[in-house]
């Protein structure tokens, strides 16, 4: 099972809820987010453009590690591992 | 009195109060959300959209917002067609994309897409930034409107806005990968569908310049001769224009005014040819132009001073108007900054509603809102501290009285 940790402006996706548990989510982050779109395509849609890249605003965390200085959508992500999604601190 | 009296006196008067509060109440919840004649101005910001309200005096204003605070709104509409009354607002979150929300109830409520109901084919190798215009499409199809985009490219709608398909033929157009972006973005901004021929449309783009559609949206064609590119080595290419706003009137729909960057234009066969109608301009460079509802050949436009310092020119806030289809221009100034006027008025961001007396309407980037309710004559202001504006659309609920 992996976690996804949602910032408020996504809860709606969420029934309102701050975190997600997706079941056999394990394998890469853009693996994760297919199996999380299934269920909470909201979610994903406001994540990734729709060329499935990580929106340019959008930070995504694998534990405590940004993925942009990992491997990108392709950073592994083990059972019981949490991704944090979060908005860039950045804007005016 | 005694101290029972007093108790009771007091009782009665906490009664009284209470069922006078209970039927102001009542009295306002069986008042329409808004009467026929009532002017809507639909204001969008950087951070969030307005509502902003008036009776048809327009002398009192009720500014109703933010709606989404934070997220930009670049493109606002009104559609009464098919017995509804909605708002549509392109909203962008800095973060998480673009999505077109309605209200039904004049923005006490808003629809909340959970999926983004606008975004591009995956093959296509686009992602959407932001919507820079929304146009209902005419009365006879009310479930018809229209969607201008960046990247460039056009969406309609056959469901009153909820869901949104891409214009193939200018998605898939030729000229695609020479289109290149204006200061704004690749925007297209400006759609414009012939009352009289469902099957033209002129559409304008930053930067690509004017196409229009004689099939329907199968093919379009560049139709920029005469608009000049001053920004290119060749100041006359077949496209590549940057075109900032066209307006026409649906009485004459032929004939159309173009305000671009660098120059103002008019063109009377739907674009083939342009001819330069800069007579007695301060600038011929700005962004915002709107035609008169009710008169075929009067115009609005506010002049910049320059690409390169977007400001009132002389730092004077003027509105110009012609009433002649572009032979001459007139300066309204009456309640205007005429000293000391750094003010920019974007494209969207100049209206005007269908009174009778036309009302005409424009916000600032330093979120100044103005009105006129006498066509331009003069001026007041409904606020000067919004946040930057742009996008001001105005209606009249029930149409023009």
């Amino acid at each position: 099972m992996v976690t996804f940790e949602l910032p408020n402006a996504l809860m709606p996706f969420a029934r309102g809820l701050g975190e997600v548990r997706v079941e056999d989510a394990r394998g890469t982050v853009r693996e994760a987010l297919v199996r999380l779109g299934a269920t909470h395509p909201g979610i994903v849609e406001r994540v990734l453009t729709e060329q499935g890249e990580v929106r340019e605003h959008v930070n995504l965390f694998v534990g405590e590690e940004n993925i942009r200085f990992l491997k990108g959508l392709a950073t592994p992500v083990a059972e019981g591992e949490t991704i944090t999604i979060v908005p860039a601190v950045s804007g005016g | 009195m005694t101290k029972a009296e007093a108790r009771e006196r007091k009782k009665k008067e906490k009664k009284e109060k209470k069922q006078k509060k209970e039927k102001k109440a009542k009295k306002k919840e069986g008042k329409p959300a808004a009467e026929n004649g009532d002017v809507l101005l639909l204001v969008g910001t950087v951070k969030g959209a307005f509502v902003v309200r008036s009776d048809k005096k327009r002398s009192k204003w009720k500014i109703e917002g933010p709606h989404f605070p934070g997220e930009s709104v670049y493109a606002m509409a009104y559609d009464e067609r098919g017995g509804r009354q909605r708002l549509l607002a392109a909203t962008r979150s800095f973060f998480f994309g673009s999505v077109i929300r309605t209200s039904d109830d004049f923005g006490k409520t808003w629809t909340a897409p959970e999926r983004q109901n606008i975004k591009f084919p995956e093959d296509s190798g686009l992602s959407l930034v932001q919507v820079w215009q929304i146009t209902p499409g005419p009365a006879d199809d009310p479930g018809l409107l229209w969607a201008g985009v960046e990247p460039h490219c056009l969406f309609e709608s056959h469901d009153g806005g909820d869901s949104w398909t891409v214009v193939e033929g200018l998605l898939k157009h030729e000229h695609r990968p020479k289109w290149t972006p204006g200061n704004g973005g690749l925007c297209l901004h400006t759609i414009i569908p012939d009352p009289e021929n469902r099957e033209r449309m002129v559409v304008a783009m930053s930067t690509g310049g004017v196409y229009r559609t004689d099939d329907g949206g199968k093919s379009w064609k560049p139709r920029n001769n005469g608009v000049r590119a001053q920004f290119l080595p060749d100041k006359h290419p077949e496209f590549g224009q940057c075109v900032h706003k066209i307006v026409h009137h649906p009485a004459r729909p032929g004939t159309l005014f173009l305000q671009n960057h660098w120059g103002l234009y008019r063109s009377d066969d739907w674009g083939d040819t342009w001819k330069d109608i800069a007579n007695g301009v301060p600038s011929d460079f700005g962004f915002a132009m709107q035609m008169h509802p009710h008169d075929k050949d009067t115009v609005y436009i506010v002049p910049v001073e320059s690409d390169g310092f977007r400001a009132a020119p002389e730092r004077k806030l003027r509105v110009y108007r012609t009433r002649n289809g572009g032979k001459s221009w007139k300066p309204l100034t009456e309640g205007l900054p005429q000293e000391g006027s750094y003010d920019l008025v974007l494209r969207d961001a100049l209206t005007a509603d269908s009174h009778d007396k036309v009302g005409v309407y424009f916000g600032t980037r330093a979120g100044k809102l103005f009105a006129s309710a006498n066509e331009g004559s003069s001026w007041s202001s409904i606020s000067d501290s919004l946040p930057s504006i742009v996008c001001v659309k105005a209606a009249v609920v029930g149409g023009a009285t």
